[in-house]
Parts: C-alpha cells; structure tokens; sequence
C-alpha cells in the first residue's frame, strides 16, 4: 500500500441472503483510495454502490475479502472501534439528509462534536465555521422541516465536514434535489475537497454529479467494470 | 455528560408528544399518592381514634381476659396491682370493670357488656362527666349506634340484668344521662358504660377491674401474672389487619393506574423504534455507538418520568395539601365498613409515600423504556438507514 492510500479493499465480497438464494451485492472487489481523492462509484440500483460506501464506512462489513480504511480492518473491527473510526474520521451525507428533525442548523452540525467532546467555545467556532463554508450561518437557529432541499442537503455537507474528517462517503448527495441546487452542492464539495484536503467518495448514477468527478468507477451487478480518470467540468 | 443532555434535547425538542406523555404519567404519580394517602389516612385515622378513645398508650389485661369471648368475662376480674395502682391515683392510668349483663329496651331483651368507668378520668376519651354529674341510681352513657339500634336515648329508663361475683343475678334500672357520639364501634355497639364504682357495687367486685388502660406517653410499668400488657401493636392489629385487606383493592388501583402511565411511555418507545429507525441509524453513522444509542433512549423514556414529578408536584401539591386539609365527607354507610374514621377522611401523605411512589415510577419507566430500547442492539447501523424518518 502506498503511503498516500486511505482506503484499500482486496477480493471484497458482500452476499445477502434471499429466501432460498444468496444475493450477491459486491462480487470480488479490489479498489485503493488516496488522501484528497474526488472519486465516484457509478452504477445503476443494485450495482453495489451503496454497500461498498457503507463498508467503507463500517456501517457493515463484508462477507469476505478485507477492507482496510485509515489502517483500520473494517472485517475485524467491533462495533465500539466502528463507531470510533467514524467519530473521528468519517463523515456521511445521505441521500435523504438525515438531519435530526428536533435538532436546530446549529446543534445538527454541532452533534458529531459533541461526541468527540470538544468544548463548548470550540464548538461554536467549529460549527459557525462550517455553516459559513456552505453558506448558512444566518440559518443556524431554524429547524430541518424549515429548509428547504438544497439547503438541507448544504447543513448535512456542514455536519459531514465540521470535524474535519480524512474521509467522507455521500450516498446519493444529489438525488433529491434540483439542478441548480445539485450543482451549488457539488461546486461547494469540490472546494471543501481543494482546502481542506478530504477525501470525497460518491456513489451516484447522477450525471450531474459524474461531470465533477475527478475518477470514476463504474460498478455493475456488483464488481468493478471500469476505474478511470476523468477531467472535471 | 453527553447521552443526558442529548435526552434532554430530544425529549423537550418532541415538544408535544412529550408533554402528552408527561401529563399521563403526572396524572398517575399523583393519583397514586392520593389514593395511598386515603388508605394510610385511614390507617392514621381510626388509629388516633381508638387510641384517643379506648387504648391509651396500651393496657393491662386480667390474664382470664379474652376480648373474643365474653363468656371469659365471670372470671376477668382481679384487684389492682399496687405498681399499677399508683399510676391509677396520679391519673396516669384507668381501670375498667367489664362484665356481662342483659337489658330490655322497649321491651326487647339485648345483651350487653356493661363497663365501669372512673368518671373523672381523662385518660381515654369516654365522657365520664355525664356520669359523675347525675343523680340517678344508675347512671349510663351509650353511645349513638347503640342508641339507634336500640331505641334508647336521654332520660330513657332501661332495666338490666347481671350476675354479681357470686352468680347471683340482680336487676335494676339505669338512667340514660347522654348518648356520646364516637367513630370507635368497639366503646359503643353493645356497650353500657356506668360509674366504676357503682359497678363494682353491683357486682361485688369491690376494688377490682378487668382492664387497666395506660395513659399517652406512659411507659407500662413491671407486674405481677395476673396482669398482662397489651401494646398498641396487639392492640391495633386487627385494624391494620383490615386495612390489609381494603388495600388489596387499592393496589389493584394503584397498578391500573401505573400500567395506564407505562402503556404511555411503552407505546411512545415502541412507536419510537420504528419512527426513528432512520434517526437511530444517522446516530450510529455520527459516531454514537449502539450501547449509546440505547442508553439514550431509555434516559428518553426515563426523563419523563422526571419531568412527570416535576409536572405532578407543581399542580399536584396544592390539590392534595388541599384535599388533605378539606377532607373527604363519607357516605352515612361507612359505618358498615368497620372503621373508626368518623364523617370525613383525611389523606394522610407520609414522606415515605411520595419517595416510595416516586422511585417506583421512576424504576418502571425506565425497565419499560429499556425494553424496546434493547432492541436497538440488534439492528444493524445500515438496516436502521433504511428505516423511515419521523
């Protein structure tokens, strides 16, 4: 593994059962991530892209095959030292936001602080920070059902990047959203990605998405079918 | 620190739920201890009243004496020890001649217990003076039931019947002088109470009594076999006996009343595990892990009970202070019920109650908090992703 790689998998396999069948979700996947990587997985539904991110960040581990992120083997790993490595170095945006509905902008951002124990100065710092990268700091006392889409989507953006994460995995990131907004996230993940040096891993079947990546990897019925390059728009 | 002040948040953040959920449980608390409050008013009451009455700080029975068997009664009677004798002078104790004896009232013929009082004494609360202040041969005091199911009242002229201590039976005519209303059945029902002396005449049992009643705050002195004591707890467990059993239907109250409350939470928990799957799942991909996740949201559950003491205690503790100063009139039946509790009970909340009712439902809120919150243990951080957002 080369100093640079974060994220390494080797012979990944992830099988589901179904009934009498056995579903097979990733099929023999063997992919390297280097730190300030811009990388997408592409595919259609059920090509595997959601369970390789969600291995990538231990939400699940594989069924054979290792995946090591940040010197960490998911396949070994308990789910105390799970939550720990994503505490610390992951950050998740999702498809449908995921925002804590009772939470304001403010204290959705603040929460993956609050478990790293940070004080309350510091916090506040951090979270303003952040909300001022995605441009809605005047937003921090309004509550999820008050935003609308795009900016809900531009909060969980903040709650990904406010620890400053190595990694972080976006499901979908644009999926609910409309062209414009779609585009005003990905310009804001590009920057982030350029200051801050994160390593951004997408799984999407958006072409607006793909235009920003700067490689691509395309999945089908779960292994890996291509792994380019690409010049960003 | 950071589950309670996350428990907190949530709970305040789901504002109305919450404060539905609160108000149940509030309601409970506090109809928990109203309800414990009337059983042990009840228990307090008749207490007081029977000591007040009839029991003083404990008694001193003959050694023949049975309070079950009347027919005892020929043979329960001795001369005052001296160490009890001295209490007697200095008004610190009383003695009571019991003996039984048959009257005609109207005609009819009733037996009865016929008990001999010092008329000045002021260690139970038997108005003797109506005794010491008549002039008829015989004076008698009953009490209000007797002389409703009798027919008796003042100036009424009854003939009784005894046996002296040497079996020979006597009759004469005793004068009603006054009818004493009293909550304690036990000095009234069957009972005529004369002058001591006067009965120690009537029956030749000069200077003897069947019952020494000690006075509040008297330590009960050493004597002799022929004398023994009988404390406030021989003396009052019948009573506590059958507030036992009364309160076997309160407690059946008392757990409606909590599974009422804990259905409340169980359901808000249970609703909560499919409602916020999805939030759950974004927990644990922020970090927090599962046995986090699950003390998080048994402190949910658990806070509102907190919140429920809070809620009870602000309305709660003016209504019962209230209740326990106004009172609770009893229907004219309660009599049948056997206590001494007289026309209004009175709540009595003991500090004991409202600890004991408040750790109560704080531990079962949070078991039933905990239990669909285990569950969370067995979800995977990605199945609970798929869950549905509230």
């Amino acid at each position: 593994m080369k100093n640079d790689v974060i994220i390494e998998t080797r012979g990944l396999f992830k099988r589901y059962p179904l009934g009498e069948h056995t579903i097979v979700a990733l099929n023999d996947i063997s992919l390297h991530f280097s730190k300030s990587e811009f990388a997408g997985l592409v595919g259609p539904s059920g090509s595997g892209k959601t369970t390789l991110l969600n291995i990538i960040g231990s939400l699940d581990s594989p069924s054979e095959g290792s995946a090591t992120v940040l010197g960490n083997q998911i396949e070994s790993l308990s789910s105390r030292k799970a939550a720990e490595l994503r505490n610390h170095h992951i950050g998740f945006i999702f498809q449908t936001f995921n925002l804590l509905p009772v939470y304001s902008v403010f204290e959705n951002v603040e929460f993956p602080l609050l478990l790293l124990g940070l004080s309350a100065d510091e916090r506040k710092k951090m979270v303003f920070e952040a909300l001022e990268w995605v441009n809605l700091a005047d937003r921090a006392k309004s509550k999820p059902a008050q935003l609308s889409g795009g900016q809900s989507q531009r909060v969980a953006i903040a709650r990904a990047i406010v620890k400053r994460p190595a990694i972080i995995l976006a499901d979908e990131p644009t999926a609910n959203l409309d062209a414009e907004n779609s585009h005003h996230i990905l310009k804001t993940m590009v920057t982030l990605n350029k200051e801050l040096g994160t390593t951004f891993l997408f799984s999407t079947h958006d072409a607006k998405v793909v235009q920003y990546l700067r490689r691509k990897i395309s999945l089908i019925d779960g292994h890996v079918a291509s792994d380019e390059l690409c010049q960003p728009a | 620190m950071i589950i309670p002040r996350l428990a907190l948040r949530n709970l305040l953040g789901a504002g109305i739920r919450t404060w539905l959920n609160v108000v149940v449980l509030s309601f409970a608390f506090v109809s928990i201890i109203w309800s414990q409050g009337l059983l042990e008013g009840m228990n307090k009451q008749a207490a007081d009243a029977m000591i007040h009455m009839e029991y003083g700080n404990g008694q001193y029975w003959h050694a023949n004496y049975d309070r079950y068997d009347p027919l005892t009664l020929e043979d329960a009677h001795g001369a005052i020890p001296p160490t009890l004798q001295i209490l007697v002078d200095n008004g610190k104790a009383t003695p009571i001649l019991i003996t039984f004896a048959t009257m005609y009232p109207n005609g009819r013929l009733q037996t009865v217990l016929l008990k001999g009082i010092d008329p000045n004494q002021s260690v139970m609360g038997i108005p003797g003076e109506f005794l010491a202040k008549s002039d008829a041969a015989i004076p008698a005091l009953i009490g209000a039931r007797m002389a409703k199911n009798t027919g008796l009242k003042i100036g009424d002229i009854v003939t009784i019947q005894w046996r002296d201590v040497n079996g020979t039976y006597d009759a004469q005519e005793a004068t009603i002088v006054q009818v004493m209303t009293t909550s304690v059945q036990s000095v009234d029902n069957g009972t005529i109470w004369l002058p001591l002396k006067k009965l120690q005449n009537m029956t030749g049992m000069i200077g003897q009594a069947t019952i020494i009643t000690l006075a509040k705050g008297v330590e009960p002195p050493a004597t002799n076999d022929t004398w023994q004591f009988e404390n406030l707890d021989c003396l009052l467990k019948d009573l506590r006996d059958m507030v036992k059993s009364k309160s076997i239907g309160s407690s059946i109250m008392y757990i409606i009343l909590l599974l009422l409350a804990m259905l409340a939470i169980f359901d808000t928990q249970v609703l909560s595990i499919f409602r916020r799957r999805k939030e759950m799942g974004t927990l644990m991909a922020l970090g927090l892990t599962r046995v986090k996740v699950i003390q998080l949201f048994t402190l949910e559950g658990a806070l509102h009970s907190v919140l429920a003491v809070l809620v009870g205690a602000l309305y709660g503790t003016p209504l019962l202070a209230l209740f326990a100063k106004v009172g609770w009139s009893l229907p004219e039946n309660t009599d049948s019920y056997g206590f001494a509790i007289g026309d209004k009970l009175f709540p009595s909340y003991s500090l004991g109650l409202v600890v004991t009712t408040t750790i109560l439902v704080m531990i079962v809120t949070t078991i039933v908090s905990f239990l669909p919150a285990r569950r969370i243990a067995k979800l995977k951080p990605t199945e609970a992703l798929r869950g549905r957002m509230a």
